[in-house]
């Protein structure tokens, strides 16, 4: 019962990760109904831009202020992303579309190869990690925080996407485009928004991954990226709750996987899950059906 | 006398003659260069790659140009091969002295379990579509490359399967892609082909004339899974080790990119991209490190302002040079004629 217990908040930590990264999926997918490969590649700038604010300046930056900054400048690298590649095929067809994430993807994967070469960088946790004891069980506080700060974004972007004129823009273009020009909505701007916050938050999922796992490398966005979008899907791509429930559960198998069958098995038994949702409920827990008309 | 001479140039200017030529012609040339050492083992194998490699490309074509879906784990389906013949190839070799027979007996069990694993993630795989497929190919992928990995009793999992017959010359490697091209032409301009075609322009309205969907997609995934079988069997015996993370996502995107590049549609083009692909960043030795920003770059900006590739769906052709040639020179004569006047 403790082992299981135990499991069970690693698996939220991983998790959360997981349905940070995943929102971002699931947000551009709703809104321009494109998988953007590269999000796994901005997930890992995120990290190298909290590690280059971290370790390489002469001051020491407060730990909040790193995360935030390193969030603004992935969410900036976002907006660039989507201005230079997919800005211009947004009427072309979607595999087209689909065809030039993988490129982006594997650009920015060569690119931060180039730049910080191959040799992983050892991201030390950038806060401390004596643990604290909750209901008789020492729980790191990383992973206190990385569940805890992962939530509280959630709940700001449901605030901001439910509550806010720019979030009823967001939903209003992800349910028709044209009506929602009709509407008086730019939405180029609308777009660049909805790539920003995904950006934002991916880069947040990356630091923590990052800091759980101590390793910062150019390849470590593609399984963690890939991961999330499969619970995108397993939740219902296009939903951000679903994104969220996703992860959560997405993490919560990973981690049993490792831990009560073996931890070879680990991605079969996620793609293999990837497989069967596609198969049998292609619509994800929360999502909608979709109808196709001739 | 005279009929027969007209007989001699009907048959000189046909079509299959002229092609059954060249390829004889550049087969010789390369022979001969090989033989007289002209060519030297680095080139030597780089060769074979690059039939490797149009092995693998025209039969991705199949799925992702002729049929128009979006296949990212052509890289599974030879792995399944490559280990495959790797295995018959190293359990065979006391019992078949002749290296050719061994290549085929390996390459005939490879392209077989190729196409059966193609027909069990196709049969329910191409109910999606688009993207929804591409992921699912993807996790196909991944998961081979997994299972490749772990089942190291016969695999010998992440440290790689080595003592591999190494019989691959460069005889065999280009007869068998010759083969392989063939088929997939004459199978393409064949009324089953046709159907194929029909689906990537307009699925409903082909339903609606009659073409069973479900069959010929699925006709069109497992021919390509069995090719890639035999590419992945080619590979297996031209270095004689084969290791697991030769067959990863990078591989597949690598041959979706040649595919991409040449034109989706176009044998002819994917041919034409993989002599490039795999030739050009060997050439700028000094520009290794470049080369997937390279591959990538060329991706995007392909995408962006040239979606359809280089050769687009048509197909290069060298009985229509002449045309080509007789029509160009009459153009720049009436050029010259208007110059003068």
């Amino acid at each position: 019962m403790e082992l299981f217990i135990r499991q069970l908040i690693n698996g939220l930590n991983t998790g959360s990760i997981y349905a940070l990264v995943a929102i971002g999926y699931t947000m551009v997918y709703g809104i321009i109904k494109l998988i953007n490969f590269a999000h796994g590649e901005i997930m890992m700038f995120g990290a190298y831009f909290a590690f280059l604010l971290a370790f390489t300046l002469s001051f020491n930056l407060p730990f909040l202020l790193v995360i935030v900054l390193s969030m603004s400048f992935a969410a900036i690298l976002g907006v660039l992303i989507e201005r230079v590649a997919y800005k211009k095929l947004r009427q072309a067809p979607r595999i087209s579309a689909l065809i030039t994430a993988i490129g982006m993807s594997l650009f920015l994967q060569h690119l931060a190869q180039l730049i910080f070469g191959s040799t992983p960088y050892v991201m030390k946790p950038l806060i401390d990690t004596t643990p604290v004891v909750l209901f008789n069980f020492a729980i790191p506080k990383l992973t206190l925080l990385t569940i805890g700060l992962s939530i509280l974004f959630m709940l700001l972007l449901s605030f901001f996407v439910l509550k806010t004129k720019p979030g009823k823009a967001m939903r209003a273009v992800s349910q028709d485009k044209e009506a929602a020009i009709l509407m008086g909505i730019n939405v180029d701007n609308v777009i660049s928004m909805t790539f920003a916050i995904g950006s934002a938050l991916g880069a947040l999922g990356g630091i923590f991954y990052a800091m759980t796992y101590s390793q910062i490398y150019p390849t470590m966005g593609v399984l963690p990226g890939l991961k999330a979008f499969i619970a995108a899907v397993f939740g219902g791509i296009g939903s951000i709750g679903g994104a969220m429930l996703g992860g959560y559960l997405i993490g919560i198998i990973e981690t049993m996987t490792k831990a009560y069958i073996s931890s070879k098995w680990v991605d079969v038994i996620v793609f293999g899950l990837l497989i069967v949702i596609l198969l049998f409920k292609p619509s994800g827990i929360l999502g909608k059906n979709t109808k196709e008309k001739v | 006398m005279k009929l027969k001479l007209t007989q001699l140039k009907n048959t000189l200017l046909d079509p299959r003659f002229i092609n059954y030529t060249i390829i004889v012609t550049i087969f010789l040339t390369m022979f001969l260069l090989i033989q007289t050492n002209a060519v030297n083992r680095y080139i030597y194998n780089l060769l074979i790659m690059v039939l490797i490699m149009i092995v693998m490309s025209t039969s991705l074509n199949i799925a992702t140009g002729f049929l128009g879906e979006l296949v990212l784990g052509h890289a599974g389906f030879m792995g399944i091969g490559a280990y495959t013949a790797a295995i018959l190839g190293i359990a065979l070799r006391p019992y078949i002295a002749t290296d050719l027979l061994l290549f085929g007996a390996s390459a005939t069990g490879a392209m077989i379990l190729a196409g059966i694993a193609g027909l069990l993630v196709g049969t329910p795989a191409l109910r999606l579509r688009g993207d929804y497929l591409g992921i699912m190919t993807l996790g196909f992928g991944e998961i081979v490359r997994n299972l490749i990995t772990n089942l190291s009793s016969i695999t010998n999992g992440a440290q790689g399967l080595s003592g591999i017959p190494r019989i691959m010359t460069f005889s065999i490697a280009f007869w068998t892609t010759v083969m392989i091209v063939t088929i997939i032409f004459l199978f393409m301009n064949s009324r089953h082909g046709r159907a194929i075609l029909s689906i990537r322009e307009d699925e409903i309205a082909s339903e609606s004339v009659g073409i069973n969907i479900t069959r010929y997609k699925l006709l069109a995934f497992v021919l390509a899974s069995m090719f890639a079988g035999i590419g992945g069997a080619m590979f297996a015996f031209k270095d004689g080790f084969l290791a697991p993370n030769s067959f990863n996502f990078l591989k597949s995107v690598e041959i979706f990119v040649i595919v991409v590049l040449g034109g989706m549609g176009s044998l002819s083009g994917s041919i034409i991209s993989s002599i490039v692909l795999v030739f050009l960043p060997e050439y700028l030795r000094d520009f290794n490190q470049y080369r997937y920003l390279l591959y990538s770059s060329v991706l995007i900006i392909i995408m962006l302002y040239r979606p359809q590739g280089l050769m687009g769906t048509k197909e290069f052709d060298f009985t229509k040079i002449k045309a080509k040639l007789t029509t160009l020179v009459t153009t720049i004569k009436k050029r010259l004629k208007k110059g003068r006047e």
